[in-house]
């Protein structure tokens, strides 16, 4: 477990040297949402009323999506594995007295935390000084708000998880780019990250809640702004926890078949 | 002119040597905005209009900016991948031979994979014009042409100002992805909906209103007008390129060798 821990410790050191990456990032992240705000309320200003979720808590959901955006993006690549595996130095890192899957699962989740922290903050608190319509709201309760970081946490390692399968499957197909794409599109739009899930059809959104996507994003955002009551918050940290359990189970397993087949290319 | 398409047929060869891994790439370019749009669709499936406007109205302006974005980054990869160039020093062997740098940084690169994308937009176009009858006469399609021509020259505009920051900065700067991907998703709506500060940013400094917006209005009869007006607003885009252009050759001669 030590070793582990000092491997994320390692790579959320090396993360936070991206400054300068991370101030445009936020640039990019704060302007993004503004144009995602004013869509949705332009949409909202035609509408009679009787939408699933006010333009107040819609709001919220896109600052949260824009904050949190290294905690809910599928496609944040680590291509450094990608080549470990391409390019047959996955041999070095199977010679490591340490469990292979573990050891990336760390790797992976340093890097989303090591983003976040760098951003979270500061978008944070510009988002909480702006002018009214754009102003992010604080959360309607304390319980709303602990529950929101619970969610969040599982949610990163749910997404964590999935990531893991995603660079398992570069075993299998060797090109890590045609497959992963889809994937990652089709994950983010299931997450609410392309139109919130609230607002999807009927249709849609019980596809949704049958995948594992929108328990990372739409989940806790929702949480946070107690669009989803604090008693259903709870009944959601369960399926969090087993989606997390299944995915992660998964995971290893197929990593253990995909490291038995193994052909280390190269020399 | 000649050489720029022998450059391009030069890449259009080695991209076609990995074909299982180009069109894998094109499906994923296709999937990309297929879902952007996906969400529009959603959108007004829920609200049903959007001020005014209708969905095939905002579909053709989506088709419109998506179709100048694949084409301009199909065509000024070059320029978007310009940090590299510098950061190895590579930029000293264009300088030295007799033609444009900003020619040959054109001819640098070309990515073929954006035709997904380019299918994708223009079955956008083909869809909203079939259902938008108005559109259907000879002045209002060629000035529909002219918007998205004008659209290549804006995003390639951005591209060429983001690739002469890299002189100074040698690495590429993320901010420049505001003004394309997030030019690109803006514009994609009709710009009216937006806060007033916003509209007039990206009409008179970055004229993307001049080719989706201003011209939009005329073709769908939402303003009066004689039909030359319209045409003349578009070629903004092409103004927007020269000083573009201006500030390239600027940089071109600040240039200093990161050396090797």
């Amino acid at each position: 477990m030590k070793a582990y821990v000092s491997i994320w410790r390692l790579r959320f050191v090396n993360g936070m040297q991206y400054r300068a990456a991370a101030l445009a990032g936020m640039a990019t992240q704060l302007f993004f949402g503004f144009v995602f705000i004013m869509i949705f309320a332009a949409f909202y200003s035609g509408s009679s009323g009787g939408e699933p979720i006010s333009l107040q808590d819609l709001i919220t959901y896109v600052w949260l999506q824009q904050v949190f955006l290294s905690f809910i993006m599928l496609w944040f690549r680590d291509q450094e594995l990608f080549d470990l595996i391409t390019s047959g130095n996955i041999a070095y890192e199977l010679c490591r007295p340490m469990g292979l899957y573990p050891h990336w699962y760390s790797k992976l989740m340093a890097q989303r935390v090591a983003s976040a922290v760098l951003r979270c903050f500061p978008i944070l608190f510009i988002t909480f000084l702006l002018p009214e319509p754009y102003r992010m709201s604080a959360p309607p309760s304390w319980a709303s708000f602990f529950l929101f970081l619970v969610t969040l946490l599982l949610g990163l390692l749910v997404i964590v998880s999935i990531s893991m399968l995603i660079y398992i499957s570069v075993f299998w197909t060797m090109s890590p780019i045609g497959s992963i794409l889809m994937i990652s599109v089709a994950g983010e739009f299931l997450a609410g990250m392309v139109i919130p899930v609230p607002l999807m059809p009927q249709w849609l959104q019980s596809i949704a809640y049958a995948l594992p996507f929108r328990w990372t994003a739409d989940f806790p955002f929702r949480v946070y702004s107690g669009h989803i009551p604090v008693t259903e918050a709870a009944w959601g940290i369960a399926i969090q926890l087993l989606w997390l359990a299944i995915l992660v189970i998964a995971g290893q397993w197929l990593m253990r078949r995909a490291l038995r087949a193994v052909v280390v290319q190269g020399g | 002119m000649r050489l720029y398409f022998k450059y391009l047929n030069i890449h259009l060869k080695s991209q076609m040597q990995y074909r299982a891994s180009f069109w894998l790439m094109s499906v994923g370019q296709f999937f990309i905005p297929f879902m952007v749009f996906g969400g529009l669709y959603l959108m007004f499936d829920r609200f049903g209009q959007l001020q005014g406007w209708s969905f095939f109205e905002v579909a053709l302006c989506f088709a419109v900016i998506h179709l100048s974005f694949s084409l301009s980054e199909c065509f000024a990869r070059g320029f978007d991948a310009f940090s590299s160039l510098v950061g190895r020093g590579d930029f000293d062997r264009l300088l030295v031979r007799p033609r444009s740098t900003a020619l040959q940084v054109l001819g640098s690169k070309f990515e073929f994979t954006r035709i997904g994308r380019l299918l994708q937009s223009s079955f956008v176009l083909v869809w909203s014009l079939a259902n938008l009858p108005a559109v259907w006469t000879f002045p209002k399609l060629l000035t529909l042409a002219l918007m998205i021509a004008n659209g290549v020259f804006i995003f390639t505009g951005i591209f060429i100002l983001a690739a002469t920051f890299c002189f100074w900065t040698i690495q590429a700067l993320e901010v420049a992805n505001v003004f394309t991907d997030g030019g690109r998703e803006m514009a994609q709506y009709p710009l009216n909906i937006y806060e007033k500060w916003v509209t007039r940013f990206f009409t008179f400094i970055i004229p993307f209103g001049c080719v989706s917006y201003l011209p939009l209005m005329y073709l769908l009869d939402k303003r009066e007008g004689s039909e030359l007006l319209p045409m003349l607003f578009t070629l903004g885009g092409a103004l927007f390129l020269v000083p573009c252009l201006l500030i390239w050759r600027f940089g071109v001669r600040h240039y200093r060798s990161t050396g090797s």
